[in-house]
């Protein structure tokens, strides 16, 4: 398997802050995550509770989790577009000064 | 007709891989096209990659038998994009590495972990390629009616020869073509089943006789049972750890074996289906086997909001599951037990289970989630397993950086998880099917799918059957490529230092494919009839065991040593096989009682995971002051 990216990597002075988001929403799905497992164990009757136009909740709760992963990922693109936008505008500010 | 365009459709997919991948015959070429793809086309790419048949058909399999369990499958292998795109990915690229041994390696420059990481790179293709090779195996056995051995030795000669000889990359225009065509005709199954709805006596549109299973009643006299009815006589009575109770019954010139169960008011024994090993050879419910005498296809609702003998019509999506999910609506299920008789004669006894809906459709059939704490701790180290595993996956990170730009990256990324969110809502609704039109083979659950597609249309069938066999072709080839990969060029290159030629590197990592295809082809014939989603949820351990500790920690602690790394990785291989080893599942294709495994968990993540990590840790901070660049 070949070791080397389709185009060398390029410094990123958005880089950390890309980091520091990352783990923020991770540690956010992280815990919508855990709650649905924790339910499942402590209270797992209640996963058969009917709440929405007839399904259960971890039916609901198990789409929910799938939705939510699509909706931080949309989030966290659009901050870190945000982000590298940003730089790139600093960037040529500065190149142009 | 479904083997010509079974076999037109896998003959274009390998013919245009080919085609492809001879286009691009140097590295360059290869990524500097991948630089160049559209990130809608990529994310698709990556969904193709990722569905490997064992989603399509372990998860659909599972969920079929088991319920909602199969479900989690799903849940967990998609959260696990979000810890590889939000934790690892970002961090890693500013490592300037794009591959698991050169990541973890990239501050240290040290033997310990270029052996170590390319032997769990090694190990993990193995464990990620067993299931692909069953999965093959059940594909071909309904569609070219050879036994799974066959299927799965013929996915391997392709494959091998045409990474021995051709050097078969999956290149991404390949990989979209087969996710796009996953994603659209499971719709169109999804689709069918629901229009079909729900019925207490599925016959698969008039085309299978509905079988209903009878039940009997009867006594005990002392110690023995005696049917009620005087044209059953007793042979034999089996008693099996848990208290399963089994008796074979003689009528009419037939022996079967009925499932004993007892009610207040006395016993009732439930008709089966059963195999039974005799010295002429392979009996199925008391005649030999033969092409008229084969297991029947199972799965059915004995009642629907509490009525039998009912069609409910057209359906939504919505009202489909709010239906399954009442608890007076009925599932008849089907549970395996494995003993020998008094005749000595081995013997597999496929016998109901009725299971309501609310439990069908919530966890409990398999992890058993109201149990014992032991039984629970199963249940959460899956979904750990499942969760950390994705991003320590040695050929998925690769795919991230074929891109040109962190911007494309990420929205292939989105449109990968958008992809394989909606395929992976689709098996639950794929799974429900079977499990209610009669298409579950008792034998082997991984068939559910596309027996459920066979249901509808024998073209359905063969067109879903085809796209899985080139998706499992796909991943299988990927995956010897990155094994290959792993022995040719980290260890023999880079740890064992033998200087080779490009010629002789090239050579060595077709000898190396060949090896380990022919592994692959032993281990997926010996692990025939276990859920191939179970066995990707154990590859998802190992590599969660193995690499994931190294990953994260060598990105977020700057005290992470050389060694530290190498003794992780060791570690988290080694546990997460041992514990795999001696679990209840594994004890069972042994043919053993799973009771008596000394492991009760089915999955080792809770174990394995946590011990990698302090190993890291303590491994670390023992060898602080001897960190060195060799």
């Amino acid at each position: 398997m070949l070791h080397e990216p389709a185009t060398p990597a390029a410094k990123d002075p958005s880089g950390p802050y890309k980091i520091k988001l990352g783990v923020r929403m991770f540690i956010v799905y992280m815990v919508f995550y855990a709650i649905f497992v924790a339910i499942n164990l402590i209270f797992p009757k209640a996963m058969g509770m009917i709440v929405f136009a007839g399904l259960n909740l971890v039916t609901v709760y198990g789409f929910a989790l799938i939705i939510f992963a699509l909706i931080e990922a949309l989030i966290y693109d659009f901050l870190c577009h945000k982000k590298e936008t940003f730089y790139k505008k600093q960037e040529e500010s500065t190149g142009e000064a | 007709m479904a083997i010509t365009i079974f076999l037109v459709f896998v003959f274009f997919v390998i013919g245009l891989s080919l085609f492809l991948g001879n286009k691009t015959k140097t590295s360059k070429a290869y990524y500097a096209a991948g630089g160049n793809i559209h990130w809608g086309v990529n994310g698709i790419a990556f969904a193709g990659d990722y569905l490997s048949a064992a989603s399509f058909l372990g998860i659909c399999g599972m969920i079929a038998t088991l319920g909602f369990d199969g479900f989690l499958y799903s849940i967990g292998y998609l959260a696990g994009w979000i810890v590889a795109l939000f934790v690892v990915a970002e961090p890693l690229k500013r490592l300037g590495k794009y591959t698991f041994t050169d990541a973890v390696d990239a501050n240290y420059n040290s033997r310990g972990i270029k052996l170590t990481a390319a032997i769990s790179t090694l190990v993990v293709s193995i464990c990620y390629l067993i299931p692909q090779m069953v999965g093959a195996g059940v594909l071909v056995q309904p569609l070219l009616g050879l036994p799974h051995a066959w299927g799965v030795i013929m996915v391997g000669a392709i494959v091998i020869t045409i990474v021995a000889t051709a050097g078969m990359a999956s290149t991404t225009y390949v990989q979209f073509i087969k996710g796009l065509l996953l994603i659209v005709f499971s719709s169109i199954l999804v689709g069918a089943v629901v229009v079909r709805g729900l019925s207490t006596q599925p016959d698969q549109g008039g085309t299978v006789e509905f079988h209903r299973y009878a039940d009997l009643s009867a006594q005990i006299s002392g110690d023995q049972i005696v049917v009620d009815d005087p044209k059953y006589t007793v042979l034999d009575q089996q008693e099996i750890k848990g208290g399963y109770k089994f008796v074979n019954l003689s009528s009419e010139g037939l022996e079967t074996w009925w499932y004993v169960s007892e009610t207040g008011s006395g016993i009732v024994l439930h008709e089966t289906q059963s195999t039974v090993l005799k010295a002429d050879g392979k009996w199925i419910n008391g005649a030999i086997e033969s092409d008229s005498n084969t297991l029947r296809m199972v799965g059915n609702l004995e009642k629907i909001d509490g009525e039998g003998n009912v069609e409910t019509g057209k359906l939504n999506v919505f009202s489909f599951l709010a239906k399954l999910s009442d608890k007076d609506t009925i599932f008849r299920t089907w549970k395996t037990a494995n003993f020998v008789d008094s005749a000595n004669q081995k013997v597999t006894v496929y016998y109901p289970q009725l299971v309501t809906g609310d439990q069908f459709m919530r966890p409990g059939l398999k992890f058993k989630v109201e149990g014992t704490g032991l039984e629970k701790l199963d249940f959460l180290s899956l979904m750990i397993a499942l969760f950390l595993g994705t991003a320590a996956l040695p050929h998925i990170l690769i795919r991230y950086y074929t891109v040109p730009n962190p911007a494309s990256a990420r929205k292939s990324t989105i449109i990968a998880i958008a992809a394989i969110g909606f395929f992976y809502i689709l098996t639950l609704f794929m799974g429900l099917g079977a499990a209610i039109n009669g298409s579950i083979n008792p034998a082997d659950s991984n068939m559910s799918a596309p027996l459920l597609a066979r249901s509808f249309s024998e073209i359905l069938f063969a067109i879903i059957s085809a796209i899985a066999f080139a998706t499992v072709l796909g991943t299988v080839s990927g995956l010897i490529v990155a094994a290959s990969g792993a022995v040719a060029h980290d260890l023999f290159d880079r740890y064992l230092k033998i200087k080779m030629t490009d010629q002789q590197k090239v050579r060595a990592g077709k000898i190396t494919a060949f090896v380990i295809g022919g592994i692959a082809i032993l281990l997926g014939i010996l692990f025939k009839g276990i859920n191939v989603s179970f066995l990707v949820g154990l590859a998802f351990a190992v590599a969660a065991s193995a690499n994931l500790p190294a990953i994260i920690m060598l990105l977020f602690w700057k005290k992470t040593t050389a060694k530290g790394i190498a003794a992780s990785i060791t570690i988290g291989i080694l546990s997460s096989l041992i514990l795999i080893a001696l679990s209840p599942e594994l004890y069972t294709l042994y043919g053993r009682n799973p009771l008596d495994a000394p492991v009760p968990l089915n999955n080792p993540g809770i174990i394995s995971i946590p011990l990698s990590f302090i190993t890291l840790v303590v491994v670390s901070l023992l060898t602080q002051k001897k960190k060195e660049i060799e």
